[in-house]
């Protein structure tokens, strides 16, 4: 009698009271049932970024023209290849291809690894301009510290001790009034609040992605899988899916509706 | 629960899928993706309000054509398809009800968050 320890490759792990094709199943649609909480997760977020864009047109309208389409674009494009190889990794491994798995799956986690390093130049672009969170960062004056009450935070502006900056666009000057007000205002930064917690929260998803993709790959590379027993591949590109679904509404919401 | 009835390509456990669905999918997705691009940059293809609403469907184009082939969906048993449609149908109650309730909240003075910095940044 086999435990569930011990792994023969090409076969599936035998729990006790489940056939191996209730278990795939089983699987799957745990799976399924998982991605549905992930989706759910990011409609919350995109109901919130449509009241507020609705609120805020004229903001968002002007805040969403600091984001680079054609970055959103190059993404989308890395993103669709890489669920394509994904979906072609499921079936080397249903034809009991471990090698193929292995390349394909690569090839999958470079091109989550290349959306991440796109992703890194639009966040650190943001960042040079003073579009991040917690840019209002207190400075605090020489030698204040000892001097002024604790009232912690950024709550005390003006008095004596520290204040607090943007860091900003240096240059407003080829602004109108009406701009520069309508940049320090906070509906201005909550379209970036939405979009960092939007774009964070999917990379987030990405990095998992191509942890679990990995593991498989390592898997594969001990020529775990077969026809008899791929779960963890089709687990894993079904997972990657859903970051690629995810992407596919981020992009035209965010960087191409005006 | 019973397995699936795909049972063609000695696939006893999943249906194997033809590579040429796979290669069409994602041509799909690419094409579909320069339309989206250029029907939200092209001047002439403004349609003001209606054009967060055309990249949405074309999004949903896309989204469907993933989950149909890519994710298998389309070779599934009724009971996937139930676990993969139940949140969207939560979805279009949830949103759909928010967004005919909220046009009905709107305030008479709009809220206007206490900015520290605003007076500050006046004299930028």
């Amino acid at each position: 009698m086999t435990s569930v320890a011990q792994t023969i490759p090409g076969e599936p792990p035998h729990p006790h009271h489940w056939t191996p094709t209730n278990a795939y199943h089983g699987a799957k649609l745990g799976m399924w049932l998982f991605l549905a909480t992930e989706i759910l997760l990011f409609s919350v977020l995109f109901t919130a970024f449509a009241l507020y864009r609705w609120a805020y047109l004229g903001e968002f309208h002007d805040a969403s023209l600091n984001l680079d389409w054609k970055l959103g674009a190059l993404n989308t494009a890395v993103l669709i290849l890489s669920s394509f190889t994904a979906a072609l990794a499921v079936d080397a491994a249903q034809r009991g291809n471990n090698k193929r798995v292995k390349h394909l799956l690569l090839f999958t986690v470079m091109c989550g690894g290349i959306f991440l390093v796109v992703k890194y130049f639009e966040y650190s672009h943001k960042y040079h301009i003073g579009l991040f969170p917690g840019v209002e960062c207190p400075v605090v004056e020489a030698g204040a510290l000892h001097g002024s009450e604790g009232h912690g935070g950024g709550a005390d502006v003006a008095e004596g001790g520290h204040h607090l900056e943007y860091c900003w666009p240096k240059d407003t000057s080829g602004l109108s009034e009406g701009q520069r007000e309508m940049l320090v205002s906070s509906k201005y930064k909550m379209y970036f609040g939405l979009y960092y917690c939007m774009t964070g929260l999917h990379a987030l998803h990405v990095i998992i992605g191509m942890l679990l993709l990995s593991w498989v790959c390592f898997h594969a590379s001990r020529n775990r899988f077969s026809e008899k027993y791929y779960t963890p591949v089709e687990l894993g590109a079904l997972y990657w899916h859903l970051v690629d679904l995810i992407w596919i509404y981020l992009f035209p919401l965010l960087y191409l509706v005006d | 629960m019973s397995s699936h009835s795909h049972e063609d390509h000695h696939g006893e456990l999943g249906h194997i899928v033809p590579f040429a669905i796979y290669r069409n999918v994602l041509i799909g997705l690419l094409v579909l993706t320069v339309i989206t691009v250029w029907v939200a940059k092209a001047p002439s293809m403004d349609f003001g309000n209606l054009n967060i609403a055309i990249a949405m469907v074309i999004a949903s184009v896309k989204a469907s054509i993933v989950a149909l082939y890519f994710m298998h969906l389309k070779f599934e048993d009724k009971t996937t398809w139930l676990y993969a449609f139940f949140p969207i149908m939560l979805l279009v109650l949830m949103m759909g009800l928010i967004f005919l309730d909220n046009p009905f909240r709107r305030a008479d003075q709009p809220v206007e968050v206490n900015d520290p910095l605003a007076e500050q940044l006046q004299q930028i």
